[in-house]
């Protein structure tokens, strides 16, 4: 488990990168806290830098956008999934619970959906 | 339609045939493309590929499993050299002659270059071939390479060479980089990042002649000679090892003369991508729609599903409006603008500083905003970009 930030830093409609290899993008997408691969897996761009909107991301740079829950894009140019991390808020503070660096299979769904923790 | 043949296999025609896939189009699809290559990716030919962060093998695309699905017949390193509505005939450049019931034309642009014998050390970028060809000889050491226009292309060129440890100079023919694009005050920001970069940025004068480097046997470079010498309209000459000739794009064209297409700067078309031509619709950098065409990654990629909705339905039912996006990315600083700017607007700064290299400006004219520009400011763009769009009052100039 990674410690995020307070709860109260990352208010409704905010993201943070985690600065690991690869980073972690976390969301706080209407009081439901999310966390996905920051990097879009089109091109090279912060995810976490993207614009939020319900539970979609939008990628700041060619605008594939990317379902939080499942990881999954619902739009070209991005193909293939970003991986999701459960996240939980333990007194106040946000952890993410980093899922190994396997790779995400490129069509094949989800065994699970994505962790949620929530901010309420 | 049971055959439909796409021309030109890159950015907008994959995505004109992914998208009759997806529309229900179960004909023979046949591509056209004078490239060797499966699509690949242009933007990191003058970026992240000419660095050598990114190989070719990573520009794809479409993988192996989206090539085998699209169940097309691709026809590679084939040019098509005329188009004959009357007969619904595709001729080829080796002789065929392919029968088709719709065609979309998705040839793309290609580069202008210098008058003149080619000379050795001189390159464009547009092919993947291209930028493989500058790369092996920006490998071979430290050399001085003179960027010959200061546009987006030249731009990160200059950038992409500075990053590799040579020692650049641009020429610029205007007063400032990117004046008709940016305006005065953004082009003097960019025109900053060269400097800031220890690249030479040389505005206001044209290129006159490239000379061979003298003394040099002409044979060891398949007769032609190697470049050695920039000469500039004032009469100053320019030691050059490499020059990368970057002064804009036309659109490709020239095998659709005669065709009974209109052409004028670019292929001819209404909002939706339909020709004149009854089953001809074109995407891409070689579409003029309603009057304007784009070089822009993002409508090739778009665009291509809204004409094809057009040819299979046999009329214009629907039309592409999305606001012009266009990104760069040089010095390290991811540049995007969205929205038509024009000389007329006035630039106001709403966030962050051009001194910081972190700003987002609005272009504004007669109290509406044009046109939003940022630098490294990626979510506040976004959102001044959709709300650009959801205003939807940008008449294309
Ligand atoms: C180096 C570089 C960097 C760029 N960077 C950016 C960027 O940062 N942001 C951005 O928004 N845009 C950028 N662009 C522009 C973007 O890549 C183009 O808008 C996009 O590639 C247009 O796609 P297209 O399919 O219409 O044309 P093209 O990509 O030009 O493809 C046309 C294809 O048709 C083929 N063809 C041409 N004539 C024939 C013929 N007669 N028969 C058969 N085939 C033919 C060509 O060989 C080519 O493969 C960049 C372009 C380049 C070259
Ligand atoms: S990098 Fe995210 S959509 Fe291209």
């Amino acid at each position: 488990m990674i410690p995020v930030c307070r709860l109260e830093d990352l208010p409704a409609g905010e993201s943070v990168r985690l600065d690991l290899e690869p980073p972690i993008a976390v969301f706080n997408a209407d009081g439901e806290l999310y966390a996905i691969d920051d990097t879009c897996t089109h091109q090279d761009a912060s995810l976490a830098e993207g614009w939020l909107e319900g539970c979609l991301v939008e990628c700041p740079l060619h605008a594939a956008s990317f379902d939080l829950r499942t990881g999954r894009p619902t739009c070209l140019p991005a193909r293939k999934a970003v991986r999701t991390h459960p996240v939980s808020v333990l007194d106040g503070t946000v952890w993410v619970h980093v899922e190994s660096a396997q790779p995400v299979p490129a069509t094949a769904p989800h065994a699970t959906a994505a962790g949620q923790g929530s901010a309420a | 339609m049971r055959t439909i043949t796409v021309i030109g296999a890159s950015l907008a025609g994959l995505h004109a045939a992914l998208a009759l896939r997806t529309q229900g189009y179960d004909g023979r699809l046949v591509i056209v493309g004078e490239e060797h290559h499966r699509p690949y990716d242009r933007p990191p030919l003058s970026k992240e590929f000419l660095t050598g962060a990114l190989t070719a093998d990573r520009l794809s695309l479409a993988d192996a499993e989206e090539i085998a699905e699209l169940d097309a017949d691709w026809l590679l390193g084939t040019r098509a050299e005329g188009l004959d509505p009357p007969s619904r005939t595709v001729a080829l450049a080796d002789g065929r002659k392919l029968s088709t019931d719709g065609v979309v034309l998705a040839t793309g642009a290609v580069p202008r270059t210098l008058p003149g014998e080619p000379l050795a050390g001189v390159h464009t970028l547009r092919t993947l071939d291209d930028a493989a060809a500058l790369r092996e000889e920006l490998s071979r050491g430290q050399v001085r390479v003179v960027v010959i226009g200061a546009g987006f292309i030249g731009a990160e060129v200059a950038s992409s060479c500075a990053t590799l440890g040579h020692s650049v100079t641009v020429v610029e023919a205007a007063a400032q980089p990117l004046l008709p694009q940016l305006g005065a005050r953004m082009a003097a920001f960019c025109a900053d990042l060269h400097t800031d970069h220890g690249v030479t940025l040389l505005t206001g004068t044209g290129v006159r002649a490239l000379h061979p480097e003298p003394g040099r046997s002409a044979a060891a470079d398949g007769g032609r000679g190697r470049v050695g010498w920039v000469e500039l309209a004032d009469g100053r000459f320019l030691p050059a090892d490499v020059v990368v000739v970057g002064i804009g794009v036309q659109p490709a064209t020239g095998w659709l003369q005669g065709s009974g297409l209109v052409l004028d700067d670019g292929v001819v078309c209404d909002a939706g991508g339909a020709t004149p031509v009854p089953g001809v619709v074109a995407v891409g950098d070689v579409a003029r729609r309603a009057g304007h065409r784009a070089e822009h990654w993002t409508s090739a990629m778009e665009a291509p599903a809204v004409a094809v909705r057009n040819l299979l339905a046999g009329t214009t039912v629907e039309t592409y409006s999305a606001v012009p996006y266009f990104w760069s990315d040089q010095y390290g600083i991811r540049l995007q603008l969205a929205g038509t700017t024009s000389a007329a607007d006035t630039v106001r700064v709403v966030e962050g500083s051009p001194e910081d290299r972190s700003f987002l400006a609005r272009y504004e004219r007669d109290g509406a905003t044009t046109a939003v520009l940022a630098a490294n400011r990626p979510r506040p763009f976004t959102r001044a970009r959709r709300e650009l769009s959801r205003e939807g009052g940008l008449a294309p100039v």
